[in-house]
């Protein structure tokens, strides 16, 4: 499994190291944090919640879709589930191809698709004591008003 | 005929609910109509059109089947990242 989702911290260079190959002259990595504001509301943690059956496999769909989009010789993907305090690492994509160009592009396809299509939801900790579910807001449901809602991390 | 289903909840949902799943007992033909069937029901804030819907683990449209022993999720809005 090249997507993993773990309620550990994610070791980034575990990670980048199982990517090492000698056809790779590239090897690109995006780290995504723990942000403490959003939407103009300081954020004290979150928390990230998976449905893990569902979201292994469209993870691993979305890093099949980048091999064979971008030809890069390995791409995988760690997400975060549970509490995570401010600066931690929510997200970790790495992708190594044989030219920079293709790595780059194949590390920005995975992060994108991963928040557009991975049934992982984050629910923001407020300084002031309120609590939402990212991008779940409604007029007539829970505080924070229209859609959208704030954003965090990656 | 009256099928019975599962139904598990995440995030928004899960905390309207109250429960992570629950067994439904549905005259719902479709998944579409089992969700409006129990966002009335328990008085779920997201329409239908903010949500996807996954049947047996997998993504499904709001107008697939429901049959009997079938697992549903409805997805609220992701986001991870």
């Amino acid at each position: 499994m090249d997507f993993k989702l773990t309620d550990k911290p994610i070791d980034g260079a575990a990670l980048m190291a199982g990517l090492r190959d000698t056809r790779a002259g590239a090897c690109v990595a995006f780290e995504g944090r723990v942000r403490g504001e959003s939407g103009g509301r300081a954020v004290t943690a979150l928390d990230y919640e998976a449905y893990a059956p569902l979201a292994e496999k469209e993870g691993e769909r979305i890093l099949s879709e980048a091999r064979e989009k971008f030809g890069v010789t390995g791409a995988v993907c760690a997400h975060r589930t549970g509490s995570l305090a401010l600066g931690e690492t929510a997200v970790w994509v790495a992708v190594a191809a044989g030219h920079r160009d293709a790595a780059f592009k194949a590390c920005r396809y995975i992060i994108d698709e991963t928040k557009a299509r991975v049934p992982i939801w984050k629910r923001e900790h407020y300084a002031d004591g309120a609590t939402e579910w990212v991008s779940c807001a409604t007029r007539a449901g829970t505080a924070g008003g229209g859609a959208g809602g704030g954003k965090n991390a990656g | 005929m009256k099928k019975n289903v599962r139904v598990r909840y995440f995030a928004i949902l899960r905390e309207q609910r109250g429960l992570d799943e629950e067994r439904v007992a549905t005259e719902a033909a479709t998944a579409g109509e089992l969700y409006e069937e129990l966002r009335k029901r328990h008085r779920f804030t997201l329409p239908a059109d903010r949500l996807r819907v996954a049947i047996n683990d997998d993504f499904g449209s709001w107008a697939t089947a429901v049959r009997d022993g079938d697992a549903l999720v409805f997805l609220p809005p992701v986001a991870g990242g």
